[in-house]
């Protein structure tokens, strides 16, 4: 489903990303973990093409793409194979949850509108919200809005789903309400990538864990293996400051 | 109303008629003639847009005024033994600044009528001219009665107006410049000129301008005088016995000679013409003309605005999106446009591109207006715009939406709320602006005040009526703007601090 060879980025002097290889079967999650600034933010959004890279190449969804790639159909065609989640949900603020999720069905497919909007309120039923579909954003909780948010990429039928720290904007109690949306997918056998600090919730979905430091992938495993025993110094340090963190 | 809005409304009036009782001070103590002679200087006022030949800067050297009237007031300054000294006024402000004290005199084409023989004291002639009528070369009209319905030229506040006024049919059309009357009446835009003899000889009728004939007999007769106060009889003494003189001596003559002025009108100086001398009232008909004066400004702005919202928006999205040339012609656009005062802008449409593509007056009005404010528009967009969050635009990226379906959908919509508070802010003062146009003959709200106020002989009550009426469309206009940004605003609540 996802295969990424020699990708390189650089900010100006800085290597964002080294040389990273990685491939991604159908139906598996991977979960995203690493130091504060090692990249993982930046490898997810190369994958849709958010981000320009300067080296290497990206096969996702059957859909090649190169440092050299331009705005054109196939990056339309890109986007509608691959839904992204972000941290501050990005949730447009003018629009209804409804009209969220009916925008691009309808701007970009063309989908009628009743078609489009009884698959939404099925979508918005599905992450628990059904009730809530003539609200605003600024009238939900984050929570809700994180997962209008979920709503509105899974209306794009995608065949991959990047997730951007989906919970870090959240407060705590909100976060159980998001994760357990995600629980869900996974189990669905959704094609699904998420940057995450939750190790719980990483070893709950997950059915590999990639651990990016540095802009490389410094250990990619079960994760049972790697959060349980891993390889490198930096993986060990960035687990035991994460249970730390949680023990607090 | 409640009674206590009521008493706070008069209150408010009282105080305006106070404030505006205050402005007519008393020049200061002494005779004007004795101040000329202590200071060894009389001071006269003119206006040098009236231009050749009566007092106009010298093309040769613009810092030295020249004319015939420059001579004559030399000539007299120095058989009064002071020295003459030229001061620049607005012409259609010399006779209440003289009213208040800013000069000693004012000379400057200044036609005896019987309306400024009531306000100040009137010399003996200077100059007599004669009104002249301009058509077409190839129109049939042979006098000004058969211009009924039709658009006559002439100088605002002049005699020729005053004349105009007297046949209710004609539909007077007003300038400040000697020249764009004519100019005008080649492109069509009036149908004939009614004017002294010297513009209209300088002007419109000679061998320069094949298209304009002059019609004889001439109109009316007139005389040209001085201005002086009312309480400086001495001083009207002083000037007669001078000009008296100056005919006796021949120097009058040899003067107008040299301007190529001299006829034999001026061996026969006719009576001070007899014009209307008492004030209007604002009555019913003056109410009806600040109603449709206030019915042009809100056409005018709104039609300028229509214009100006798209033209900012292209801008707009040019600048933020367009990249470097695109971008770069967008960013001239807005800064020639903003850079540069709209009344040279209006002049360059109506009159600099005239001789290529003549516009009607509103056409060019509205297009004025519309292009510049449409460069303030593009950077209250192009801020709007880049107010937004970029995730936003990642988000509308990311579900697959085209650069314009994501500008269309995502972003404008934001933007105009954002936008809507500084565009309220544009259209009240262009509101105000569009007063602007009267220099290309639109009479709007402010023109119609300025000329009720010589019809009135005093600005007080025009000036409060135009100012209600500017409110009457502002307020509305800025109310319903509140409204839709209520509507708009999602989230009403303003940021805690």
């Amino acid at each position: 489903m996802i295969r990424v060879r020699k990708l390189s980025k650089r900010h100006g002097a800085t290597v964002v990303l080294r040389d990273v290889d990685a491939d991604v079967e159908r139906g598996e999650t991977i979960a995203i973990v690493g130091p504060s600034g090692g990249g993982k933010s930046t490898l997810l959004r190369c994958l849709n093409f958010l981000e320009r890279f300067d080296e290497g190449e990206i096969e996702i969804a059957r859909i090649k793409l190169a440092a050299t790639t331009r705005y054109e159909g196939e990056l339309l065609q890109l986007r509608a194979r691959v839904g992204m989640v972000f941290q501050q949900f990005n949730l447009f603020p003018h629009l209804t949850a409804l009209d969220n999720i009916t925008l691009a069905p309808r701007v970009v497919r063309r989908i009628e509108r009743s078609a489009a909007e009884r698959r939404a309120r099925e979508l918005l039923a599905r992450v628990g919200l059904a009730d809530r579909a003539g609200a605003y954003p600024h009238e939900l909780s984050g929570g809700q809005q994180q997962r209008v948010a979920i709503a509105r990429a899974l209306a794009q039928d995608p065949e991959v789903l990047l997730f951007d720290e989906p919970t870090s904007a959240l407060d705590p109690e909100m976060r159980d309400e998001v994760m357990g949306v995600i629980r869900d997918l996974a189990a669905t056998g959704m094609t699904m990538l998420v940057v995450t600090h939750e190790m719980q919730f990483a070893s709950d979905i997950a059915s590999r864990v990639w651990v990016i430091d540095r802009g490389t992938i410094a250990e990619d495993g079960a994760p049972a293996t790697v959060i349980a025993e891993p390889k490198t110094e930096v993986a060990r340090e960035y687990f035991r400051r994460q249970r730390g963190s949680m023990s607090r | 109303m409640t009674q206590d809005t009521a008493r706070v409304v008069r209150r408010a009036l009282v105080l305006v008629v106070a404030l505006a009782g205050c402005s007519g001070d008393a020049p200061a103590t002494g005779t004007t003639l004795a101040q000329i002679r202590a200071r060894g200087e009389i001071q006269w006022a003119a206006d040098l847009q009236g231009g050749e030949p009566y007092t106009y800067e010298d093309p040769a050297d613009p810092t030295h005024v020249i004319g015939f009237e420059v001579d004559i007031m030399d000539a007299i300054a120095r058989r009064l033994g002071v020295r003459s000294h030229m001061v620049q006024y607005n012409w259609s402000n010399l006779v209440p600044s003289l009213e208040r004290g800013d000069f000693d005199i004012a000379m400057n084409g200044l036609e005896a009528t019987g309306e400024r023989q009531q306000r100040i004291l009137l010399s003996q002639p200077y100059f007599v001219y004669a009104e002249v009528l301009a058509v077409r070369a190839d129109s049939p009209v042979r006098s000004l009665f058969e211009l009924s319905g039709k658009r006559v030229a002439t100088l605002n506040q002049t005699f020729a107006h005053d004349i105009l006024r007297m046949i209710p049919s004609i539909e007077p059309v007003l300038y400040e410049g000697n020249d764009e009357p004519y100019r005008d009446l080649e492109q069509h835009r009036v149908d004939g000129v009614l004017l002294d003899n010297i513009i209209a000889d300088r002007y419109g009728c000679n061998s320069k301008h094949p298209r304009i004939k002059c019609l004889q007999p001439e109109v009316a007769r007139g005389t040209y005088v001085i201005g002086i106060r009312k309480n400086d009889g001495e001083l009207q003494h002083a000037l007669d016995d001078a000009l008296a003189a100056m005919r006796a001596d021949g120097e009058l003559e040899k003067i107008l000679r040299k301007w190529n002025l001299w006829d034999a009108r001026q061996l026969d100086a006719p009576p001070v013409a007899a014009t209307e001398t008492r004030g209007r009232d604002f009555d019913g008909g003056m109410l009806w003309q600040f109603v449709s004066a206030a019915g042009v400004t809100l056409e005018l702005t709104l039609l300028a605005f229509l214009l100006a919202v798209p033209i900012g928006l292209v801008l707009a999205i040019a600048r933020v999106y367009g990249g470097g040339i695109v971008g770069g012609c967008a960013r001239a656009y807005i800064e020639l446009f903003r850079g540069t005062p709209v009344l040279l802008q209006l002049f360059v449409l109506y009159y600099g591109l005239a001789p290529y593509y003549s516009l009607g007056p509103m056409t060019a009005a509205v297009l004025g207006l519309g292009l510049n404010y449409g460069a303030y528009e593009a950077e209250v967009y192009r801020g709007a715009l880049l107010a937004i969050p970029r995730g936003q635009t990642e988000a509308a990226q990311a579900l697959g939406l085209s650069p314009a379906q994501t500008l269309w959908h995502v972003l404008l919509p934001q933007s105009l709320r954002l936008a809507l508070p500084p565009m309220t802010n544009d259209f009240v003062s262009l509101l105000k602006d569009s007063s602007l146009v009267s220099v290309i003959t639109v009479i709007e709200l402010t023109k119609r005040m300025t000329i009720a106020a010589v019809d009135m002989r005093g600005w007080l009550v025009p000036g409060i009526a135009c100012a209600v009426m500017y409110l009457a469309l502002s307020f509305p206009l800025s109310e319903l703007a509140r409204r839709l940004e209520r509507r708009l605003a999602r989230d009403p609540r303003p940021q805690a601090l």
